[in-house]
């Protein structure tokens, strides 16, 4: 870890100022991934700006009958949030599938979609990794992958986005709501908020320098059967190699949104678009483009699996 | 004392404290955080600096050059070790590459430097400053691709008895299949951790070791330095499971830091560079051939193994248990090793018989099939009361596997078990029983201690015994109790300290039956010097209720313990009885799992089991090593494995989060029964290891288990979500 200064924030355009003038500045709240991160030196910042104390810990009703959700709102509390559970119960599920209680008690929502990778050689500081280190090259590629992404990957690098949360906020439309350096706030849906790797596998959101997340918008409930299924290498405390956000409708129109596989949190429309045809055609249409390596290909059939458990499942209970 | 006859009755068959379920006496100390670790020794070296070891970012090579330019200048740092000023180090004989490396690299992450400062956070930061040229060489890493490499090692590697090559031959029924396991990584719970300081030319090391006098002639060798001047100390281990045998780089590099900075220096390797700097339970590749009658009658039974090391490294000796368990006129076993640059595999909980009986129970599970036998029922029809390739004139000591069997099938409801498999639904869940015999081979190991009464007739026992969470400081505390006649409250044992008699320390599950029984030699010393000071003949005194009785005469311990107290030491050491008998453990695992019709997600339902240890001299905490270690076996069926790059030749998955291992969530209830036994041929205790046998066929149970839920055989470990897919489509 290396030395750092400082400063606890007060209020939100002060934050962002701060962050916008000091080189090398992020902003720290719950800390459960920054700071694992800071002593392998995998994120040296050289001033950490606490944002705990702004004040962005409330959830409320939007005047178009969506939910706020204050970017320091924990984890835990959003997952027992009593609209989200009623609501949004696929976000709320998808968090509980989530981490551990303890880090669920730190973590916040803002900073779960800022979350970092798990591929291993981005862990290991001296493997090359071009989201680490630009042109540094990947060591995952002809390397251990089967954790790794098969959607939305690049040449330069494979690295799967590990969040739950953020599946479920991407499924259901999120907005991101953020103040700039310059005091400027703005809102990126959720699905041009996370980059695609191309080329620039280390930009991984489209926020600039300073700018801080204040907030998540949700749209007003959608309705519909929400699931989240997860599955994983044991029964808990370990990131998906596949989840799956799901909203059925009575008519069988569903949406769909997939953790574990892709560079980001995943969806397609043409996925939403066979949800009538079933598991298989949902899953094809989920996987085009998909770009797997001899370890992680067994994801693209876990993917088909997923879904047909969810139908199933479905099917049981109609 | 010598045990070289079988023991008669003794002190220890009172059973008023040995034998009774007790909680931990160091348990409050534990919770409380008053138990000091290695790492926490404020007590011992308030004035501590901090090292942080710094690895090979290669696996093979050389250092071209080092520059610690930069690390010097930074902050608080007052020292770095290298292989350039570390003086002439020797090699312990237990340890196969340097433990401080330079200028040549053995393997990665091997320790090459250690960085000293005024606080952890400054040593970690400068560590990353010490920039290292290095001149990397070919190395090999993938033990697949050079299994034909593999030689024989030596001393033990194969056995045969009878023709195996023609009983197969002609056998009704064959089983030949290649089965593999995965390099395991220990995930203790406490890192390898020491503090150093030097006064003088004394050395004294707080570290976590399970094997103290080992430790002092291991330090001594590799510093040069008479073992006489080497104090080893460790009080409280948190988990060792054979990775802490032996002297490791924290102690080293923390001793020659204190050296170098002229204060006490603490070092602990951090959890991410645990799996590549220290020991793993190396991969294997096994072979097992059966050949049988129609009825499942074994006539032939062979089993090869290939595992790798460093250069001068040592096998896993998986075949261990195939030359004991079941009968056969004719049989073979085989080890071959392969020279691999891949960091050092040694020991891990039950080496050998742990991944041996992952395959090997495999293989009874087809012959079982095969046969159309009960698994339960082939395993019981393939006893056999006598080591197999010795011959009936060498009996085990005792064995009740097939008492392990049965009780363990009643309990668990096996006869419910379909033997087709596939038939068993439970909503989303496809459900299956397998079963597994367990078996681990009982060792006895010389063992002292130092027992004495004081003013206050309180019992106080020291030896140098371990606890590595095992309950140790309990079951001595029983001993000593027993043999003494006074309560569990009344003794106080200190433990861990070389300054104490040796003992057999903590490993091979030799630990808790060869250290309570040399508690046993020197409690039967101090009887004789209190009964003489009573005055009574040493063979009719009675010890009970903090009294020495002869009729209906008594005197209390105080009493004859005056002023100073009274003390004695001894040691057992042993004859001939472990050759003239097979000595071992036995068990039979049970477990149902369910299996996800749509993604092969396995979870376990419930396990079961049935161990016959010799005298179980604490229930409770015999069950938590049983099911602590069932838990293991879960971990290996399911998920544990070190991913190796065979490019860069390393363990990639080398922190908590990617090296798997189970949760809470996954291990379901487990019920544990221990089988009636006393072994008169194994100590005077009458006890044998149990630390070990319960992760010994845990896996196999749970593969079983699958097997029989979806009709898929997997045989290379770990069953992870992506093989079963891969052989349902198959």
């Amino acid at each position: 870890m290396r030395p750092f200064t400082y400063e606890r924030a007060t209020d939100v355009a002060a934050a962002a100022r701060a962050a916008g003038s000091v080189q090398g500045a992020r902003f720290i709240a719950g800390g459960t991934n920054l700071l694992d991160l800071m002593k392998l030196q995998i994120e040296t910042p050289t001033h950490l700006i606490d944002v705990n104390h702004l004040g962005l810990d409330r959830i409320e009703r939007t005047d178009d009958g969506g939910l706020r959700i204050g970017a320091l709102v924990r984890n835990t509390d959003l997952a027992a949030d009593k609209a989200v559970r009623r609501d949004y119960a696929v976000l709320s599920r998808a968090l509980l599938a989530g981490a551990s209680g303890q880090l669920r008690n730190k973590a916040t929502t803002g900073g779960n979609l800022l979350q970092r990778t798990r591929c291993p050689y981005f862990y290991d500081t001296r493997m090359p990794c071009n989201k680490r280190k630009a042109g540094s090259g990947c060591g995952a590629m002809q390397g251990m992958s089967r954790s790794l992404a098969i959607l939305g990957v690049s040449d330069a690098c494979i690295a799967q986005h590990p969040s739950d949360m953020a599946v479920a906020m991407r499924l259901l439309d999120a907005q991101v709501d953020t103040m700039s350096a310059d005091g400027v706030a703005r809102a990126i849906p959720i699905a041009d908020f996370h980059l695609l790797p191309g080329d620039t596998p280390h930009k991984e959101t489209a926020l600039k320098a300073g700018e801080i997340i204040t907030s998540v918008t949700l749209p007003k409930p959608i309705g519909g059967t929400h699931v989240y299924r997860k599955v994983r290498d044991r029964a808990s405390y370990a990131f998906a190699l596949v989840s799956v956000a799901a909203v059925f409708d009575k008519d069988g129109s569903a949406r769909f949104a997939f953790g574990g596989i892709g560079a980001k949190p995943w969806r397609t429309p043409t996925a939403d678009a066979a949800a009538k045809q079933g598991a298989k055609a949902v899953a094809e249409a989920a996987l085009s483009g998909a770009r797997t390596t001899h370890h992680n290909d067994f994801k693209k059939l876990l993917v088909e699996r997923t879904l047909t458990s969810l139908y199933r499942q479905r099917e049981a209970r109609a | 004392m010598k045990f070289d006859t079988p023991a008669g009755p003794n002190p220890i068959d009172r059973g008023r404290v040995i034998g009774i379920p007790h909680d931990r006496i160091d348990g409050a100390a534990k919770v409380t955080g008053s138990a000091p670790y290695a790492y926490e020794r404020h007590d011992a070296a308030p004035n501590a600096a901090y090292g942080w070891m710094v690895g090979s970012a290669i696996a093979k090579g050389r250092i071209a050059a080092m520059d610690l330019r930069a690390a010097e200048a930074a902050p608080g740092v007052l020292g770095i070790v290298t292989h350039a000023n570390a003086g002439k180090l020797g090699k312990g004989s237990m340890n196969t590459a340097p433990l401080l490396g330079g200028p040549q690299v053995d393997h990665y992450e091997q320790a090459v430097a250690l960085v000293i400062a005024d606080t952890f956070e400054n040593a970690r930061d400068a560590a990353k400053l010490v920039r290292i040229d290095y001149a990397a060489a070919d190395g090999r890493f993938d033990l697949a691709a050079d299994q034909a490499r593999g030689v024989n090692p030596g001393k033990d590697a194969d056995t045969a008895a009878g023709d195996f090559d023609g009983g197969f031959a002609k056998a009704a029924v064959k089983i030949d299949q290649r089965y593999t396991t995965p390099d395991h990584s220990h995930a203790m719970m406490e890192p390898h951790a020491t503090t150093a300081a030097w006064n003088g030319d004394k050395l004294t090391l707080w570290t976590s070791n399970q094997m103290i006098a080992w430790g002092v002639g291991e330090v001594a060798k590799t510093l040069g330095i008479p073992k006489d001047n080497v104090r080893l100390v460790s009080p409280y281990i948190g988990g060792g499971f054979g990775s802490k045998l032996f002297v490791r780089a924290d102690a080293i590099l923390a001793a020659l830091g204190a050296k170098q900075v002229g204060r006490p220096v603490k070092v602990a390797i951090a959890r991410h560079q645990i799996p590549n700097n220290t020991t793993h339970r190396p991969a294997t590749i096994q072979r097992i051939r059966i050949g049988a009658n129609k009825d499942g009658v074994i006539d032939a039974i062979g089993h090869e193994v290939w595992s790798g090391d460093l250069p001068g490294g040592g096998p896993e000796t998986a075949a261990q248990q195939t030359r004991l368990l079941y009968r056969g006129p004719n049989r073979m076993t085989a080890h071959r090793l392969v020279t691999l640059d891949l960091p050092e595999g040694n020991a891990m909980r039950a080496p050998g018989e742990a991944v041996g009986l992952l395959a090997l129970e495999i293989a009874m599970d087809e012959l079982a099939e095969a046969c159309n036998v009960d698994p339960v029922e082939l395993r019981i029809r393939n006893d056999v009361q006598y080591d197999p390739e010795a011959g009936p004139q060498r009996p085990f000591s005792s064995r009740k596997l097939v008492e392990c069997l049965r009780t363990g099938a009643d309990h668990f409801g096996w006869a419910k078990r379909d033997p087709k498999p596939g038939q068993v639904r439970d909503g989303r869940w496809m459900v299956g029983m397998g079963v597994a015999a367990a078996f681990r081979n009982n060792l006895v190991q010389k063992s002292g201690a130092r027992i004495g009464v004081d003013a206050k007739g309180r019992i106080i026992v020291e030896t140098d015994m371990t606890d590595i969470g095992t309950g140790s400081y309990t079951i001595v505390a029983q001993t000593a109790a027993e043999m003494l006649g006074v309560t569990l409250e009344q003794v106080t044992v200190r433990l861990g300290d070389s300054r104490f008699p040796v003992s057999a320390g903590s490993g091979g599950q030799w630990g808790a039956n060869s250290a309570t029984a040399g508690v046993y030699a020197a409690a039967m010393a101090l009887r004789a010097k209190l009964a003489e000071q009573a005055g009574y003949p040493a063979d009719q005194a009675l010890f009970e209720d903090g009294l020495v009785k002869l009729a209906n005469k008594s005197q209390t311990l105080a009493s004859l313990a005056g002023r100073d107290g009274l003390w004695a030491e001894d040691s057992m050491d042993y004859g001939d009885l472990d050759k003239r008998y097979a000595q071992a453990t036995f068990g039979a695992h049970f477990c149902e799992v369910g299996v996800d019709i749509d993604t092969a997600e396995v979870r376990v339902r419930r396990m079961g089991g049935a161990f016959a240890a010799g005298r179980i001299l604490n229930p409770k905490s015999a069950r938590s090593q049983v099911i602590g270690a069932m838990t293991m076996g879960v971990g290996a069926a399911l998920m544990e494995a070190l991913d190796v790059d065979t490019r860069f030749g390393f363990f990639v998955n080398h922190d908590m989060a990617e090296y798997m291992v189970p949760v809470h969530a996954d291990i379901p209830q487990q019920d544990v029964l221990f089988i009636d036994e006393l072994d008169d041929k194994s100590s005077p205790m009458k006890a044998k290891g149990v630390g070990e046998l319960g992760i010994c066929g845990a896996g196999a149970a749970v593969a079983n288990a699958i097997y029989n839920a979806t009709g898929l055989r997997l045989r290379d470990y770990p069953l992870t979500i992506d093989k079963l897919l891969k052989a349902q489509a198959a």
